[in-house]
């Protein structure tokens, strides 16, 4: 550990945060022009040309609205709600590895910040801690909707991390590793896991909507039956964290969908054109964020297809088809790893 | 050396969160600080190189179990006025009690005899790896046996759920 690879990680973790943070500002923006464009609108074009710097209006106006703290509110959970929403979702992009290490004068600078053999849990960890601070928010509100909201937010977290967990145990199962880098080298070339997982990945992209709140199961903010759901009492800021941890929330899973199953920084074919590995580590680097971009666009142009399910559907969704689809998924997965035991066993 | 001072440190969170736990009048702060206490926990697995508890113990404990919690918290809406009066002859009584159990407790530890560890320590032991090995071969049985466990208590918790039995 010396104090080049010390500094070296600190700019890393700098680059990796303030990335998220313009990705997530953007989306925002992005949301709008896809819903504009899938509703034959033209959307926000006022400031800057195309409307560009939008999301900076929206982030000034944000900040110098007024702040309300209802009366009947428990304070201090009041504000670290939206804190932790938001802490939580900045702390999964640790684990990602967004290229190929660069080799500079012979020193290998990996483009992960930390490559923890207990990568897969780890964002497991922080994802199923995600739940707090939207409980909290919503509790110390002292409203029904906000409470409401909250406990259907949690349920349904809870439900889907359930079917979530169990589509990655078939990706463990046929990767064999825990670590995020692992699984993104395995994926060299055409050796892509959405080949070997097709249901494996259905069934985790569902989960990751019902794990972003967003539509369609965005039940916890239904406006038509919740008012706002659980940041009704928020204003200022704060309601602007809720807002902008579903947009980090989007990135990241993007980056952990493209990482799991569409080969990570890898793209078939380049060796071919680029020899250089410092090349290929920053090419790398643009195809992964090519795919983010792509999957983002997924989730946007979801929410503004798809109608919002009923809370009973939503429930059955969960336990009653992604769980079952999930066991399957291992069961075969399993068979088909040890076809020719099985094949010994049967015929000889 | 870093690592002693961060056991104290941790030890010294554990403590007093789990002390806030009981004396904290708002049973959501109790939850929450119970959370606390499962990180710390969870802080002390990974200074014993024991990585995969430690995800574990977050993602089940804080993540699942305790969210469970808090969601039945919530629900009741427990404060002061829901709270049920408790005699003074039970609130004695209790302290009594559990001031006998401290006795229990001291005395036993005191006459216990130190613990020689037979096998030597591997370091490794607590990586994913490792514990997989270990926990699919010498201790399959058990392993089972506490999976069949689990599935008994969550038929049970059906039954129970279920309003009228056909």
């Amino acid at each position: 550990m010396t104090l080049s690879f010390l500094i070296y990680k600190i700019i890393l973790v700098v680059v990796v945060f303030a990335v998220t943070l313009v990705v997530a500002m953007y989306s925002t923006y992005a949301e709008r022009k896809v819903a504009a464009f899938l509703q034959d609108r033209i959307g926000p074009n006022r400031a800057g040309p195309f409307g560009i710097l939008q999301p900076l209006a929206d982030g000034i106006k944000m900040f110098m609205k007024e702040e309300v703290i209802p009366g009947a509110s428990n304070k201090a959970l009041f504000i670290i709600g939206p804190s932790l929403v938001l802490l939580t979702a900045c702390m999964t992009g640790v684990v990602i590895p967004w290229g190929s290490p660069l080799i500079i004068d012979g020193t290998v600078y990996p483009l992960q910040i930390t490559d923890v053999n207990i990568g897969i849990l780890y964002l497991f960890g922080v994802i199923s801690l995600g739940v707090y601070g939207i409980m909290i928010g919503g509790w110390a509100s002292n409203n029904k909707y906000s409470l409401l909201g909250a406990i259907r937010a949690s349920s349904q977290m809870i439900s889907y991390e359930v079917a979530m967990g169990l589509s990655i145990i078939a990706l463990v199962m046929t990767t064999g590793t825990l670590s995020l880098s692992q699984i993104a080298e395995q994926q060299h070339g055409w050796h892509w896991n959405v080949l070997v997982q097709p249901l494996g990945f259905f069934i985790f992209i569902i989960c990751a909507f019902a794990e972003t709140n967003r539509a369609p199961f965005d039940l916890p903010e239904c406006e038509t039956e919740l008012v706002g759901g659980y940041h009704t009492e928020y204003s200022s800021m704060k309601l602007g964290f809720f807002l902008f941890a579903e947009y980090i929330n989007m990135f990241i899973s993007s980056a952990v969908i493209a990482t799991f199953y569409f080969g990570g920084y890898n793209m078939p074919f380049i060796e071919r054109f680029v020899q250089d590995p410092n090349w290929l580590a920053i090419l790398g680097v643009v195809f992964l964020f090519m795919k983010i971009v792509f999957f983002i666009f997924v989730f946007m142009w979801v929410r503004w297809t798809l109608p919002r399910f009923r809370y009973d559907q939503l429930m059955n969704l969960g336990w009653k088809i992604l769980i079952p689809l999930s066991l399957l998924n291992i069961v075969i997965t399993g068979a088909v790893m040890m076809r020719e035991e099985i094949f010994q066993l049967l015929f000889k | 050396m870093i690592t002693t001072y961060l056991f104290y440190f941790l030890s010294f969170l554990a403590i007093m969160f789990a002390l806030m736990v009981v004396f904290s009048k708002n049973p959501v702060h109790s939850v929450l600080y119970l959370v606390l206490t499962f990180f710390t926990i969870a802080g002390h697995y990974v200074l014993l190189n024991a990585q995969f508890l430690a995800a574990v113990h977050i993602i089940v404990y804080a993540g699942a179990i305790m969210v469970l919690f808090l969601f039945v918290i919530m629900l009741l809406n427990l404060n002061k006025e829901t709270e049920p009066h408790k005699s003074v002859w039970l609130k004695a009584s209790a302290a009594v009690a559990s001031g006998l159990l401290l006795v229990v407790l001291v005395g036993s530890l005191k006459s216990a005899e130190t613990i020689v560890a037979t096998n030597a320590f591997d370091p490794n032991i607590g990586l994913i790896e490792n514990l997989g090995k270990v926990l699919f071969s010498e201790f399959l049985l058990p392993f089972e046996v506490s999976s069949v466990l689990l599935l008994v208590a969550m038929v049970g918790a059906v039954m129970l759920g279920k309003r009228s039995i056909k």
